[in-house]
């Protein structure tokens, strides 16, 4: 009983392992960007892709193993919060690099 | 059976409102996400703009970088082992592993801190450029809120100090610490990737 109410009650929670998991996934990923950075293996604009499809995976890690998201119905809202500011957030960064850069471009100063 | 199923409702239903606290907790660090998000939109926007003087690429080093990044991985986990013992009621355990998680994120401050007495010291403050004024802005936010963090921890161990278990209350407090937490580690991934990494291209 106690069982029952605890584990859909309280916050999902993680295991020993699936912190490991997360942990080692991270470090991954982490000791990944720094390589692909000191090694200069790639070519610039292909490093900063590297570096973003790096970070945004291991963002998607540290969501899933750590903050434990996911699509059960009692995580509903604190996903639509989420998603909803993802999407704030997209659009404040690239709408003010589009709108500062086009401004720059207009000023000539650059 | 009819009788199970409302059981079943009723408890399903009272679990949306149970833990409200942690839930507007969520909303909080969403709404903190957004703050993030706009320092990062200033630093993109001004991160070229040296004025003449270092960039990112004169200044930032791996090695610090490395040592910060990884304290604050470390920290991640740290606290999630004592968030698996608070679940199991072992109060010992849990102050133990939050006295890990703060030793952790002391050290992280404290190379951060570090790191920008000797950028001031050697005249690259957030006066000396507008790419500056956005980098010290944007990690010392970051700093700051890890500071606020730390002193959290502290609070939350003086409460747990000489309980034996952990009440419901107890339980989403270190729950609502769990969450920001986590979410600074999430910040200083961007900050790291985005920030030092990106301009030692």
């Amino acid at each position: 009983m106690s069982d029952l109410h605890t584990s859909p009650s309280g916050e999902s929670h993680g295991s020993v392992s699936s912190y490991i998991i997360g942990f080692v996934l991270a470090v991954i990923l982490t000791a990944a960007a720094f390589g692909v950075v000191v090694s200069h293996s790639l070519s610039p604009s292909g490093t900063l892709t590297a570096l973003a499809v790096l970070a945004f995976v291991q963002v998607l890690v540290h969501l899933h193993y750590f903050l434990h998201m996911g699509n059960g119905s009692e995580q509903r809202w604190n996903n639509m919060c989420f998603f909803f500011t993802v999407g704030f957030v997209v659009i404040l960064i690239i709408g003010t690099m589009f709108i500062m850069n086009n401004t720059a471009l207009h000023m000539m100063s650059r | 059976m009819a009788h199970d199923t409302t059981v079943q409702t009723a408890g399903h239903d009272e679990h949306h409102h149970e833990s409200p606290v942690v839930f507007g907790f969520w909303v909080y660090l969403m709404t903190d996400c957004i703050i993030f998000g706009s320092l990062f939109a200033v630093f993109a926007v001004l991160h070229n703009q040296v004025n003449g003087g270092p960039s990112g690429r004169d200044l930032f080093e791996y090695k610090g970088l490395a040592e910060e990044t990884a304290l604050l991985l470390i920290s991640s986990i740290t606290y999630g082992f004592g968030m698996i013992a608070a679940h199991k009621n072992e109060v010992s355990k849990v102050i133990m592993w939050l006295g890990v998680t703060f030793l952790l994120g002391l050290g992280f401050v404290g190379l951060e801190l570090n790191e920008f007495a000797h950028m001031i010291h050697e005249g690259n403050g957030p006066d000396r450029s507008a790419f500056l004024s956005s980098f010290f802005t944007l990690v010392s936010t970051h700093g700051l809120h890890v500071t606020c963090g730390l002193i959290w921890i502290v609070t939350l161990i003086v409460q747990l100090m000489g309980t034996t278990e952990i009440p419901e209350r107890m339980m989403s407090k270190l729950t609502c610490l769990s969450l920001f937490w986590h979410f600074l580690d999430i910040v200083w991934i961007c900050v790291f990737t985005y920030v030092y990494l990106a301009s030692m291209i």
